[in-house]
């Protein structure tokens, strides 16, 4: 006999969503000019209207966050800055469950997600950065080092929330002032943070957020009175916005693409590395640019490998992302839906073999379904390309060399993944591989005290723990 | 060339030939180019050889290839042989400054104490070879049942364009090769001299070919290429005047090259500036 899920919706009562929003500058919320819409990308339903942020929103937003960091933010003592923060983490904890509702509505990605990782996560890095704001001789960085004064932050879709906090949480306990602009299809919870500071009293103009598209970024990245700049999206924005900063003063860090690899040795604990591998490449959709998105197979295991993770995966379940049994919920656009149709459809006409679970999908809505190719080499678009959402390209090694050679073959060095019981093996590929996160016997773990970045294409700098205090700080003496 | 009257000496001094230094070896430039430095008084020097395009991708293939052996040495180990550099360095000390002082001008007294002051550095920072963990990296407290580390790790080719000075190429060197990085140093100039000298100091110093590459010539023709480079991981331009940076920054952006520039006092931010920072989770349980 099987049994059947009856639906556990997560109730949306919780969230009380404007038909129109605009920019919080300054401490208040003031009117946009133009707006777009912001859409549920399970149901396209629309949400609310977003403000389109232009040259002089930014203007203002800059000029605020000037004044705030010379007048207030920067006379206040680390320990005040901190105890901002912790006011800050509080009321995330306590006003959780509507920012995970939101998170979802606007995202698409599941409830048990946002409810289990995005959220507490990002009261976790408001709480740990909160204790450094008055610790910061102690970074590593000298005595007494010095924040840049403004800085710019550029977050994505995949995570808008948590990315807020990875940003927001450094740069103000650094003692930093913000304009930041959250990602064009998933504001909601940005705008529901301005709201927090309020609530927080944190001062006006320390955290300012903007609304908008690429040229409210770019606007952002370009103006002369932001002192650093913190991105995280695309390799392709990431090298625009290195050229575009070349002949200024201003710092910048970048969290950009990735192609992770996700090597499993012929001794690894198989049912453990298939629900591994399934994390590493489905969770949130595949939209994660350290996302275990190449499984590389030891030859000898492959066969029964790729079974248990059919059988794994027809488990998976598919479907309302604020149904609380929901495992994979809506790809996040349309747009972002179309490159992920393009690329599966060039694995197929390279000769890849492409496999997904049979799945119901709403005809509403955004979805696809969790898929596998197997029979990729290397030189095929779908090993090479990120492509961000839930698609695995399965390869295939017989020595642990080609193994590493194989992982490390691409111009993206974020992410990486070892699957073996045996130490000094684990030992010798984490240090083989060129990744700035390797997981071992484990995947997609996040924590605000362990740094995150990439090598090579991936970006600039880390983020979390103490070697992300360095990217807010000037050395001290 | 300038002319003085011809005499006969009672003997002739052998003059040096000053060739590149390119995986181990001391080739000319494939260009067949030279140019001159000549003292201020505009006898000549040296004909250095004036590297090409073709030069520095050779010395790239070599900084690619000696890299990974470079990096897997112990960090005992490098430090020993970057000491061992600073050995040979002392025994060429009186060259050296001779060098320096013929081709820039300065005083004996002035090209001796900056060579002095290089071998001093050199030690200092051969000592970091086996600190750099303890400096740079971290175990974490993650909240969860997991060993959490993040260790410091060469990036792995570095362009370094150093000012026109001995100390300047030192202060460039040194902290790109001691974290495991090979280097391509591109010494403009009159600094080629005691670059060159430098590079036989190395020949005989266990380092192995292709840790460090060095070509003469001029910034302008090989910075830009440098920077494109697609096999460049990071790119010292302290040597590089302000107003010229933003191109090459430009340039390096296609492979998101690490490019920085330093000024004031040689610190380990340095080292740590041309290094990735790898961070480790494996699950603790029984």
């Amino acid at each position: 006999m099987t049994f059947e899920y009856a639906p556990a919706p997560e109730s949306r009562s919780i969230v009380d969503i404007k038909a129109k929003y605009g920019h919080f500058i300054d401490g208040k919320f003031v009117a946009g000019k133009n707006h777009f819409a912001t859409i549920n990308p399970a149901t396209e339903e629309v949400l609310s209207q977003i403000a389109l942020g232009g040259a002089s929103d930014v203007d203002k937003a800059v000029a605020a966050a000037q004044k705030a960091y010379t007048r207030t933010w920067s006379k206040l003592s680390g320990k005040e800055r901190g105890k901002y923060l912790y006011r800050i983490a509080r009321i995330l904890q306590e006003r959780a469950r509507e920012f995970a509702v939101l998170e979802t509505l606007d995202n698409g990605k599941p409830i048990r997600e946002t409810r289990d990782i995005d959220i507490p996560l990002v009261a976790a890095h408001f709480f740990y950065h909160a204790g450094w704001a008055d610790k910061l001789d102690y970074a590593g960085l000298g005595k007494s080092p010095q924040p840049h004064g403004v800085a710019g932050q550029i977050i994505p879709w995949n995570f808008p929330l948590l990315m807020l906090a990875w940003k927001v949480a450094p740069a103000l306990a650094t003692g930093n002032t913000v304009v930041l602009k959250p990602a064009e299809t998933t504001s909601l919870t940005a705008l529901l943070f301005a709201q927090v500071c309020q609530e927080a009293e944190l001062p006006d103009g320390v955290v300012n957020i903007v609304t908008g598209d690429g040229r409210t970024g770019s606007a952002i990245v370009n103006h002369p009175g932001i002192h650093k700049i913190a991105f995280t999206g695309s390799t392709e924005v990431g090298k625009k916005i290195a050229r575009a900063i070349a002949g200024t003063e201003k710092k910048a860090t970048l969290e950009l693409g990735g192609k992770g690899a996700n090597v499993v040795f012929d001794d690894a604990p198989i049912d453990e590395a298939v629900e591994g591998i399934v994390n590493g490449i489905f969770f949130n959709q595949g939209h994660v640019c350290c996302a275990g998105s190449r499984l590389i197979l030891q030859e000898g295991i492959a066969d029964e490998f790729i079974e248990k993770l059919k059988v794994r995966m027809a488990k998976i379940r598919v479907g309302d992302p604020l149904d609380k049994n929901t495992d994979l919920g809506a790809i996040n656009s349309r747009e972002q839906l179309l490159k992920i149709q393009e690329l599966a459809g060039v694995g197929d006409s390279e000769g890849a073999e492409r496999w997904s679970p049979a799945c119901t999908l709403s005809d509403k809505g955004f979805w696809f379904a969790p898929t596998i190719f197997t029979g990729v080499t290397q030189a095929h678009r779908i090993a090479r390309e990120e492509i961000f959402g839930p698609i695995l390209s399965i390869l295939t090694f017989r020595t642990p060399q080609e193994a590493i050679e194989k992982a490390n073959n691409t111009p993206f060095g974020l992410s990486a993944g070892v699957w073996s019981e045996k130490g000094s093996r684990i030992l010798w590929a984490t240090q083989q591989l060129r990744a700035g996160v390797v997981w071992a016997n484990t995947f997609n773990k996040f924590d605000p005290a362990s740094p995150f970045g990439g090598y090579k294409e991936s970006g600039w700098g880390r983020e979390g723990g103490k070697h992300g205090l360095s990217a807010y700080l000037k050395e001290g003496k | 060339m300038a002319t003085t009257p011809k005499k006969p000496v009672a003997r002739l001094e052998v003059k040096k030939t000053y060739k590149l230094y390119i995986n181990g070896a001391f080739p000319r430039s494939e260009s067949g180019r030279v140019y001159e430095i000549l003292t201020s008084k505009g006898v000549s020097v040296a004909n250095p050889s004036l590297a090409s395009r073709k030069d520095l991708r050779d010395a790239v293939v070599a900084a690619r290839a000696a890299q990974s052996g470079w990096a897997k040495a112990t960090a005992y180990n490098r430090g020993q042989i970057l000491y061992r550099i600073a050995e040979m360095l002392e025994g060429r000390a009186e060259q050296l400054a001779t060098e320096i002082s013929l081709a820039t001008g300065v005083s004996s007294k002035k090209a001796h104490d900056e060579v002095l002051a290089a071998i001093d550095r050199w030690v200092w920072m051969a000592g970091w070879s086996d600190k750099l963990s303890a400096a740079f990296g971290a175990t974490n407290p993650v909240s969860g049942p997991y060993y959490n580390f993040t260790i410091p790790e060469p990036q792995g080719v570095i362009a370094v364009a150093p000012a026109e000075s001995f100390l300047a190429f030192i202060d460039a060197i040194a902290p790109a090769i001691v974290s495991g990085n090979t280097v391509v140093a591109l010494v403009p100039g009159s600094a080629a001299i005691a670059a060159m000298t430098f590079a036989e100091v190395l020949a005989t110093s266990d380092l192995p070919a292709g840790v460090v590459n060095i070509l003469t010539g001029s910034h302008d023709e090989l910075a830009p290429w440098a920077a494109s480079h697609m096999d460049i991981d990071g790119f010292d331009i302290s040597g590089i005047s302000k107003k010229k940076r933003a191109d090459l920054k430009v340039a390096g952006a296609e492979n998101l090259k690490r490019i920085h520039h330093f000024e004031g006092a040689l610190s380990p931010t340095r080292i740590y500036a041309f290094m990735e920072t790898k961070t480790v989770w494996h699950p603790i349980g029984v």
